[in-house]
């Protein structure tokens, strides 16, 4: 094993690991300050300039409050929930592709941390464990309203699960590959299309081939993500905090942090998947004019910014949409989204048979 | 494509690190916060009425009910994994089977439908 391929990867997960804490730190920010908008008011604007240090002072107040566990027979299971919640919310990022290659000094590093071909397995195996922090952690606080919160939370993530794999075959069917690197490779360029003798050129995103997958497959990025309007399991009027009634101080922190790292992963792999990730129009343009680091470095910007459209997405949904019924909850899941996803799976089939032949 | 074994060393650091810092943090913070225990204070919460029993209550047998069906349907998704992916090979013969695979699949979840097992009142 080489070292300059351990330091390469060990600098990547870093960047990655900094930049998805500052990003889920301003997503609770950028949240309340879209509130406040949404809502004609004016939001956290006290702490520094506009508001701006407001998640650090959240986090210092988080940080020192009382690490309070109640009265449990799991004191040990009721650790390990809010830390394997956010473990896994953490784990997601090594397989996402940032970029393409960034050359330094001679030396050729690819913005990712680990390029496997069994990535999107990889993500959704991941995705799975996460419930088990929910459901471990509303287990083990020994509270009715807890227990509640927690079966409802992993019967929704479970449903929502099936769905959203069923959603991602159709996908992979196009790609022919698992490596999350190689969808993103395969987004490149543009489709021609004639209409009537006009000429149009659309990018090769996959949202163009798959408009249904992609629907799906957002939906279900909501319900796994618990946000409005699937946010049953914490559902205040109901259950009080749901799964993390009982917990306090960091623990907390991390059932809520989790969400918003989760946010930001699953916003990624949306922009990746399905708008084409780190590709551009005039992509080919700059690598052949400008160099191939610029080139490289402004994908990563327009990744970005495809993925901040998606956390404003989130929260400008979470500030519309009511939350759901429970019935409706599991009806749109087992009995709309699972049969429509099937439904695209065998026309993506035939569509891919017909056009190859 | 075959990845070598060494792509999967990143993950492994980044599951280190991951844990390494959800550790540290609660611990940390375990150290930091104040620390006073009561009797009352340690009881559960019960919206402020003295609570009574434990949580270990039997629940709905709804969920149990939709975590066997999840097993079974997410079964048939990792079947499906290695065939959407090898798809273009296998063409309209592939195509077929799978199809004759999700029909039964499907007479499953139709019954269970008619069954009334995704019914909540």
């Amino acid at each position: 094993m080489e070292s300059a391929f351990l330091i390469e990867k060990g600098v990547i997960i870093l960047v990655v690991f900094g930049i998805t804490m500052l990003i889920a730190l301003y997503s609770t920010f950028a949240e309340r300050v879209l509130a406040g908008y949404f809502q004609d008011r004016l939001g956290p604007n006290r702490a520094g300039p506009g508001g701006l240090l407001q998640p650090l002072a959240d986090g210092v107040k988080m940080f020192t409050k009382e690490d309070f566990i109640p009265e449990t027979p799991n004191k040990l299971l009721f650790i390990l929930g809010p830390g394997l919640a956010m473990t896994t919310a953490l784990m997601t990022s090594a397989v996402i592709p940032w970029g393409r290659q960034l050359t330094i000094f001679g030396y050729t590093a690819t913005l990712q941390a680990a390029d496997i071909n069994i990535a999107m397995l990889y993500v959704f195996g991941v995705i799975s464990i996460g419930v088990y922090g929910i459901m471990i952690g509303g287990w083990a606080s020994n509270n009715k309203f807890s227990l509640l919160g927690a079966v409802r939370a992993s019967s929704q993530m479970i449903s929502y699960e099936v769905a959203m794999g069923l959603s991602m075959i159709a996908v992979l069917m196009v790609s022919g590959s698992l490596s999350i690197h190689e969808i993103a490779e395969n987004q490149h360029g543009f489709i021609d299309w004639n209409w009537h003798g006009h000429k149009f050129a659309w990018p090769s995103w996959y949202v163009f081939k798959q408009p249904l997958a992609f629907l799906i497959f957002l939906i279900c990025a909501f319900a796994e993500t618990n946000r409005t309007p699937f946010d049953l399991p914490e559902c205040e009027s109901e259950l009080v905090g749901g799964y993390h009634t009982e917990y306090s101080s960091m623990k907390l922190g991390f059932f809520l942090f989790a969400e918003y790292v989760n946010m930001f992963i699953s916003s990624a792999i949306i922009a990746i998947v399905f708008f084409g990730g780190y590709n551009y129009p005039g992509m080919d343009w700059v690598n052949a004019h400008l160099g191939g680091n610029l080139a490289t470095i402004l994908g990563t910007l327009v990744l970005f910014a495809k993925i901040f459209f998606f956390i404003f997405f989130y929260m400008w949904v979470r500030w519309t949409v009511p939350r759901f019924r429970y019935d409706q909850l599991m009806n749109l899941g087992w009995k709309i989204l699972m049969p429509l996803a099937i439904l695209n799976i065998v026309i993506t089939g035939f569509v891919l048979i017909l056009t190859a032949s | 494509m075959e990845t070598p074994q060494s792509s999967y060393i990143p993950i492994i650091i980044q599951a280190v690190f991951a844990a390494g810092f959800v550790a540290t943090m609660l611990g940390l913070s375990h150290l930091v916060g104040p620390k006073r225990k009561s009797q009352i204070k340690d009881e559960n919460f019960e919206c402020g009425i003295k609570s009574y029993g434990n949580a270990r209550i039997p629940f709905s047998v709804k969920y149990f009910l939709i975590a066997i069906l999840f097993v079974l349907f997410d079964v048939e998704v990792i079947f499906l994994y290695p065939w959407a992916v090898n798809f273009k090979v296998l063409g309209i013969i592939g195509l077929y089977k799978m199809l004759l695979f999700m029909g039964l699949l499907l007479v499953g979840f139709f019954y269970i439908i008619k069954k009334g097992a995704l019914e909540w009142e």
